[in-house]
């Protein structure tokens, strides 16, 4: 039994186990204590309190300073006060002290309307600023995904906690001290320099303008106001599940058709879907995994498996910082976002009887390492990149406001074929768990020569950081496991590199959640719920889908019939799959 | 990691260093107080090498060095002068001997001049109040400086 504790908080009597915080204890009984730095990631068991911000104060009766309330455990007896006039005051002080240096563009500002910063302020009655003193100003730093804008930390240090803790990654720590502390890369380099993989996590719990995306919704709207070029563009199946939150709509609404009309009435010449791609990605990943299989079974000592996913760039990224030893085991299929590209400019432009160079090819990704990933030079073709660039959820939310649409109202339109058809498969490849399970749908029909009656791979779904499964291939049990998360993932890469891994096939997302919980997607604030929502939401059209197998897809066999061949054929080589670089050597010292 | 520029025998000192903390990352503010003692600074390449060994993030090892003024990325001086601005010191004109030191060698606080003769730094109270001002070059301390000292004892090691 846990020992318990009794306290006061603002005069009522509260019963919690010992080790409780006071914001906990509070939170309890209702009393919901302001906080700023303070971040709970509840089901990644990850709770970030340094206590740094100060905002949360309480006064502990008897004892001299105010305290904490995030990191100071409740004690027996303790009588606490959340809100007189000492604590309403020192919060209000500390608020004006960090606004002291932080500058005044809010109206102008990439986060205004959703920073915590802003809210906090006005949340403690802020009207006034009395200190006047000395501005940080740090050079902003423009990676092809990221936009760090030190003059806006807070030096809340959730970006650390996410970066470091969460996603093993190691690209921030704070630096320096006293007032010139600020979080940087090592040596202060810039971002693109560093180990970053572009996975938008630390953007996604910024609580200010510090940490914002690469915005190209301007260079779109200029694109799709050029007469001479032909905008077509992809969504990617996550964006489908969250979208509507931006517009006030329940987490885990599907608004499939309402965004199709929405891309229609923004001016793209055609919506198409990346889930399209995805079922593309099933065949030549599935296809590769089969290969590899038999080859091993064959005993071919050559061969390397588990096979990796190679659908997420943060993680393709990470792989090629931390992992450049096993850059040799992902799957070389690109990802569904960079298989829509070279389809689109080599197959579709030539049916629509335009040049390549006439067409801009845009995706909409829950992500911002999709935005590095367009870039990449193996992606283009004497320069012109196969997907022109990638905007993010949270970017089409605003462009859709900026149209001055009702989202909401919108009547549900269908995608556009060739490349708007897709399977079950496809959609469920935003969520964790999802590519694996369009894989093993595939993959089980092609080996085994059988029907596969029962689709629905329960046992590859769910939230837990890692999973294991074994499916039966018609009497070969094939090991599956499953990561999302990047410091998950480099469990089960450790487990490779150790050679105590038993699996075949690994997915890897890097983002916790998979796609759909993206660092381009709306913002959940650190509630999990919301991730299982949307993915609830995705498995849900999967389920309403009439064909739910990617070989199915009738657009897909007539892609293979018409232009690729067969999968992982020659062409298929050429324009669906890439190779991948040792970055381990890749920081430059200035 | 980045590509190490480092000697070869360098790298292997540092290996050692590390080892002789059984690559603890824990342990990373001794290795990098053994690090800085051996080669005089601690260069971006010390700390990549240090960061590998030691399995932590490159991005880590900078924020501990940057964070305790004793770690250095300069090299020091042949002569390193430090001025001690304790409060003895501070109030009996410490701060007017520091300008002179930074006017006559045309270099800031933390750095080294071009020849790599001579480098500026402050410390808190070497424990010799009654001598303040002091000042100490390499090993040898100056007691009761002023301004008008400084261009002779600068004198004193250009010979």
């Amino acid at each position: 039994m846990e020992k318990m504790i009794k306290l006061i908080i603002d005069k009522k009597q509260v019963e919690v186990p010992q080790g409780t915080t006071i914001l906990e204890a509070a939170k309890g009984i209702g009393i919901d204590i302001p906080t700023l730095c303070y971040m709970n990631l509840g089901d990644m068991g990850i709770e970030h309190n340094p206590g740094g911000c100060r905002i949360c104060v309480v006064e502990v009766e008897g004892r001299r300073n105010l305290a904490p309330s995030c990191n100071t455990k409740c004690g027996d007896g303790m009588v606490i006060n959340t809100h007189n006039i000492r604590v309403l005051n020192a919060r209000k002080t500390v608020m004006e002290l960090m606004l002291s240096d932080h500058p005044f563009d809010c109206l102008v500002c990439a986060k205004s309307g959703n920073c915590d910063l802003q809210s906090m302020a006005q949340q403690l009655g802020v009207r006034e600023l009395h200190y006047k003193g000395e501005q940080s100003t740090y050079k902003v730093d423009y990676s092809p995904s990221i936009i760090r804008d030190m003059d806006k930390c807070i030096m809340c240090r959730r970006c650390e906690t996410m970066c470091n803790e969460v996603q093993t990654v190691g690209a921030l720590s704070a630096v320096n001290r006293g007032f010139q502390s600020v979080v940087a890369p090592a040596f202060e380099m810039d971002l693109e320099k560093s180990v970053c993989t572009y996975c938008g996590q630390c953007v996604a719990v910024c609580p200010t303008g510090a940490l914002t995306e690469k915005d190209h919704t301007n260079q779109l709207i200029r694109d799709l106001a050029d007469a001479k070029k032909t905008v077509v563009v992809q969504t990617a199946p996550a964006v489908r599940a969250a979208l509507g939150e931006e517009f006030g709509m329940e987490p885990g609404t599907l608004v499939t058709g309402k965004m199709v009309a929405a891309l229609r009435q923004l001016g793209f010449d055609s919506v198409f879907d990346t889930d399209f791609a995805a079922d593309l990605t099933i065949m030549e990943e599935g296809t590769e995994l089969l290969d590899r299989l038999k080859k091993h079974l064959d005993g071919d000592k050559n061969v390397k498996l588990p096979i990796l996913t190679s659908c997420c760039p943060a993680w393709v990224n990470f792989f090629e910082h931390h992992f450049p030893d096993m850059k040799e085991i992902p799957s070389t299929a690109r990802s569904p976002q960079q298989m829509f590209g070279p389809i689109a400019k080599n197959y579709l432009a030539k049916e629509m009887g335009i040049k390549r160079e006439d067409m801009i090819v845009v995706s909409i990704m829950p992500c911002l390492a999709k935005k590095y990933e367009c870039q990449r030079d193996e992606f283009k073709v004497d320069g012109d990149p196969d997907v022109n660039y990638s905007i993010t959820t949270r970017e089409l939310a605003n462009l859709i406001k900026q149209a001055n649409m009702d989202f909401k109202t919108l009547p549900d339109e269908e995608f556009d074929n060739p490349m708007g058809e897709s399977t079950g498969a496809g959609v469920i490849f935003g969520t964790t768990g999802g590519v694996i399970e369009a894989a093993a749908r595939t993959a089980y029909e092609v080996y085994t020569g059988k029907t596969l009656e029962k689709v629905d791979f329960e046992a590859l779904r769910g939230m837990e950081g890692i999973r294991s499964a074994t499916v039966d291939f018609d009497g070969l049990p094939l090991n599956i496991g499953i990561a999302h998360g990047l410091g998950n993932a480099r469990k089960l890469l450790e487990d490779i590199r150790d050679g105590k891994s038993h699996y075949h096939a690994i997915e890897i997302m890097a983002c916790p959640g998979g796609c759909i919980g993206g660092g381009g997607q709306p913002l959940h604030h650190g509630d999990s719920s919301i991730l299982k929502k949307r993915a609830a939401a995705l498995y849900r059209e999967d389920a309403g889908k009439a064909i739910r197998k990617s070989h199915e897809n009738p657009y897909i066999i007539k892609l293979y019939e018409e232009f690729l061949g067969k999968p992982c054929g020659e062409l298929s080589h050429k324009l669906l799959h890439t190779h991948y670089f040792d970055k381990s050597n890749d920081i430059e010292i200035e | 990691m980045a590509k190490i520029k480092l000697a070869k025998s360098k790298v292997e000192k540092l290996v050692e260093i590390c080892k002789s903390f059984d690559n603890k990352g824990s342990e990373l503010i001794n290795v990098l107080h053994k690090a800085q003692e051996t080669f005089g600074y601690l260069p971006a390449e010390v700390q990549e090498t240090i960061a590998r060994e030691l399995n932590v993030s490159v991005a880590h090892v900078y924020g501990v060095v940057t964070f305790y003024s004793f770690f250095s990325m300069v090299p020091k001086g042949e002569f390193p002068i430090s001025i001690c601005m304790g409060t003895a010191c501070y109030v009996r004109g410490a701060e007017k001997v520091l300008e002179e030191f930074k006017r006559q060698l045309n270099v800031p606080v933390g750095e080294t001049t071009e020849d790599g003769k001579f480098s500026i730094s402050c410390l808190r109270c070497v424990g010799a109040c009654g001598l303040a001002p002091v000042v100490t070059v390499g090993e040898r301390v100056y007691g009761r400086v002023s301004a008008g000292d400084v261009a002779d004892i600068i004198k004193e090691y250009q010979k």
